[in-house]
């Protein structure tokens, strides 16, 4: 065995160092986002999709009508987290949702930070905005009730 | 359309920890046990397709060391999906339906007892609104049971049901992880997981592997006939749909791709007597046997299913392994076998298996 001083160290954290770039839709919807504002877009058949896509989901055609909706939304389902896992954006008692932002067809997925007996299918919610925000999903701390 | 078919499968039993056996070993066991039930040795085989995940492994291409377990010689055409291996499967059904391939070996392998198994399937979700909120798998597919509650569609109870069912059939599948003999009581007793989700309405974390050989209708029967093999399940459909991978976009009260493949496999073209389907959660059973049009003259899950044990990567060829070797043992004569993969019954893969 060498001695400790002999042997070359290096440090590695096992990962997938992957970079991504948002494209032409999801740059602007996280752009916003930072701006605390939320955008959705408009499909071929007048439909408006939130968060945004590149693609209609019917026609497959570009898409570029994005439209400013309100941060307020309604919860169409939901599930009760007790005990948050490390990684969760909630370290108390908190819901997962998917939310449909007023003004938008389809939701989004977040935490919503609210006493368990007010989570509820139908419950009017609105964004608590990260102060520190970046241009991800994550400016968006959590939902709160409306 | 060629029929194709089943003629061999092997898995391993369904560990909660293989401790430290590692891929290689799990893949060598069952690949060499499909071969020697039916004599045959890897000169026999002219394509190999695997399905497995490189997060468990935690590497890119960790499933290139997999491929030692069938040895550098002779080289073989050899293809791998980042998908269960029900799709590896799906790759060599396609390659023989082109003539490309008269003999393959499919395998399936995952080891994930040193995995956070309710995260790990995170990193597979979209990387921009979904993967940096980490919601893990019981926390959605507990946003689509809510949707079946909410609707009216099923209880909490029917739920456990299905539970006490899995653990009923697992008593006597030698490979079972879970088993055993409760009651709709004892699980709804249970404290919530994430809710409405109990522990047992989630399917176990499982080490393991599995392995089939699947040859052209014509070489199944030239086996028969020179006393190799007695009998053969055929592929006499098989198709596989997707759904939409933002959740908020689709309705997840239903398996809307499930539906569209089980009637492009054409389950509903005869009478079905066994259906092996891969539901990760209680509910997720009575929604595809709905989407599939399963009824109540079939047997549901008779290994257990999903909840007996959950192979990560694996499970899906399982299931089509299970159904063919009842069907070569003459238990079965049509049967359904069902894989899917992403959240909340995101894509759906059915294949239909005849005597």
């Amino acid at each position: 065995m060498s001695n400790d001083q002999d042997v070359l160290r290096s440090e590695f954290d096992l990962d997938f160092t992957y970079t991504r770039t948002y494209g032409p839709v999801m740059s602007q919807f996280f752009t916003a986002l930072k701006n605390q504002k939320v955008m959705g877009i408009k499909t071929s058949d007048g439909k408006v999709v939130c968060p945004p896509v590149e693609y209609d989901p019917k026609t497959a055609e570009d898409l570029t009508d994005l439209v400013e909706l309100s941060a307020e939304g309604t919860i169409t389902t939901w599930s009760w987290v007790n005990e948050p896992m490390a990684k969760h954006p909630l370290q108390k008692p908190f819901a997962w949702a998917l939310i449909k932002i007023d003004g938008a067809d389809t939701a989004m997925l977040h935490a919503v930070d609210a006493p368990k007996d007010q989570v509820k299918t139908g419950a009017k919610v609105k964004i608590r905005w990260n102060e520190e925000r970046v241009g991800w999903i994550n400016d968006i701390a959590c939902f709160e009730l409306a | 359309m060629r029929d194709i078919a089943i003629i061999s499968y092997a898995q391993t039993p369904q560990l909660r920890d293989a401790g430290a056996q590692n891929d290689i070993e799990l893949v060598m066991d069952v690949t060499h046990k499909a071969m020697d039930k039916v004599g045959m040795t890897i000169d026999d085989i002219d394509f190999i397709c695997s399905g497995s995940c490189d997060y468990l492994g935690g590497a890119a291409f960790a499933f290139v060391n997999a491929v030692d377990a069938l040895g550098a010689v002779p080289p073989k055409v050899e293809s791998h999906v980042e998908m269960d291996a029900a799709w590896a499967l799906y790759e060599a059904w396609l390659k023989m339906q082109m003539g490309h391939t008269d003999a393959a070996l499919i395998y399936g392998f995952g080891k994930s007892s040193h995995c956070e198994m309710r995260m790990t399937p995170t990193l597979q979700l979209d990387p921009y609104y979904y993967s940096p909120l980490w919601p893990d798998t019981i926390s959605l597919a507990g946003l689509q049971a809510r949707t079946l509650l909410d609707q009216g569609k099923y209880t909490e109870e029917d739920f456990a049901k299905v539970v006490v069912n899995s653990r009923k059939q697992a008593l006597s599948n030698p490979h079972a992880q879970l088993k055993g003999d409760v009651t709709v009581e004892q699980i709804l007793a249970e404290d919530y997981m994430v809710e409405p989700l109990r522990m047992s309405d989630c399917c176990p974390v499982t080490d393991g592997a599995s392995s089939l050989i699947m040859v052209t209708r014509e070489k199944a029967e030239q086996m028969i006939a020179e006393g190799k093999i007695e009998k053969a399940a055929y592929i006499t459909g098989l198709d596989h749909r997707t759904d939409t991978h933002a959740l908020g976009s689709r309705d997840i009260s239903i398996a809307t791709s499930a539906s569209i493949a089980a009637e492009k496999a054409g389950v509903g073209k005869g009478s079905i007597d066994i259906a092996e389907v891969y539901a990760p959660f209680s509910f997720q059973e009575l929604m595809l046997k709905e989407a599939m049009g399963i009824g109540e003259n079939t047997k549901m899950n008779p290994s257990g299913g999903t909840l007996a044990g959950h192979v990560f990567m694996s499970h899906g060829l399982e299931r089509i392994g299970e159904v063919a070797d009842r069907i070569i043992k003459g238990e079965a004569g049509r049967g359904v076998a069902h894989a899917t993969s992403g959240p909340c019954l995101q894509q759906n893969l059915v294949a239909v298996l005849e005597a």
